[in-house]
């Protein structure tokens, strides 16, 4: 392929295994541009098809973004099963492997320490939902209301209960944070997500990201909040892609 | 812990999962030798472009 681009998937330690993936992105093969004690996980990519201006293009595109995402998962996945990963933001392309190769050398030493970071690590999604509110106790009318006041005055019954609903799980969802991160080596928040895209009528109250050395724990803060106002679903184990940062934490 | 053999299929991982991963997470970087986007906001980006798709295709 003439002047073929680089995608770059993630960078791991050199020392480990290839990792075991039939192809990345758009098909194509996956290999290792290796410089000083570090891997960069790699495939060549059309030089069209990756331009800056095909990609953004591209990403408008629902059906190509999901297949390379996963396609990008599936590298960055393999990859973390042999070892520390430090996962790369999704489209980062490069001109050449001498260029990557320049990547490693100039910031070897933060990608290490960002291999620290994770080294026996994994990534669990914690998502909490607001349950669905139990049906609100009948407000006594007034003596002598008509039925237009009683009417309003449960109308105003319900509006209220929802917003002393919707505060609560947001407290809890809070609390719940607060004590997984506790039992996290680090955490990480994300916007709520758009419900549109989730198809999900409750209101997403906590969207994160926990780096732990074991789930255990994490599970039985989980359990300790079933039944209550948020319920927590657990999306894992994930490569550390929330605690890829070269800078320091 | 490294990731254990017994997990769930790809397809199993949903994608609005993935995407925050991917366009939100992992290491960031910029530079002259880069054609990279991730210095456009790729969520934001992407979001527009997915709403737009999936409002298409899931019933009101």
């Amino acid at each position: 392929m003439a002047d073929a681009l680089v995608y770059l998937y993630a960078v791991t330690d050199a020392d480990v295994p290839e990792p075991a993936v039939d192809a990345g992105v758009d098909g194509a093969p996956v290999r290792r541009i290796v410089a000083g004690g570090l891997a960069a996980v790699v495939s060549s990519v059309d030089p069209v098809r990756f331009s800056e201006e095909s990609l953004r293009r591209s990403l408008e595109d629902l059906q190509w973004l999901e297949a390379t995402a996963r396609a990008h998962h599936a590298v960055v996945d393999a990859a973390a099963r042999t070892g520390p990963v430090a996962p790369v933001r999704f489209a980062t392309v490069y001109l050449d492997d001498d260029r990557v190769r320049s990547l490693l050398a100039e910031r070897g030493s933060e990608f290490a320490a960002a291999l620290d970071r994770v080294l026996g690590r994994v990534e669990w999604g914690v998502k909490g939902f607001a349950a669905p509110s139990a049906a609100p106790a009948e407000p006594e009318p007034e003596p002598g209301a008509g039925p237009g006041a009683s009417y309003l005055a449960r109308r105003l019954a319900e509006r209220n209960r929802a917003a002393r609903g919707q505060e609560e799980a947001l407290a809890v969802a809070e609390a719940v944070h607060r004590e997984l991160a506790a039992v996290a080596a680090a955490s990480r928040r994300y916007r709520a997500q758009d419900p549109r895209l989730t198809g999900r009528r409750e209101e997403m109250v906590l969207n994160a990201a926990y780096l732990v050395t074991d789930d255990e724990a994490l599970r039985q803060v989980v359990e300790q909040h079933t039944g209550g106002p948020v319920r927590l679903e657990l999306t894992g184990p994930w490569a550390p892609y929330s605690f890829a940062t070269l800078e320091e934490p | 812990m490294t990731l254990a053999t017994d997990r769930a299929p790809d397809r199993d991982i949903a994608l609005v999962d993935l995407l925050d991963r991917l366009l939100a997470g992992g290491v960031v970087i910029t530079g002259e030798v880069t054609i990279s986007l991730a210095d456009v906001d790729l969520v934001h980006v992407s979001l527009r472009a997915l709403i737009s798709s999936v409002s298409t295709l899931v019933e009101p």
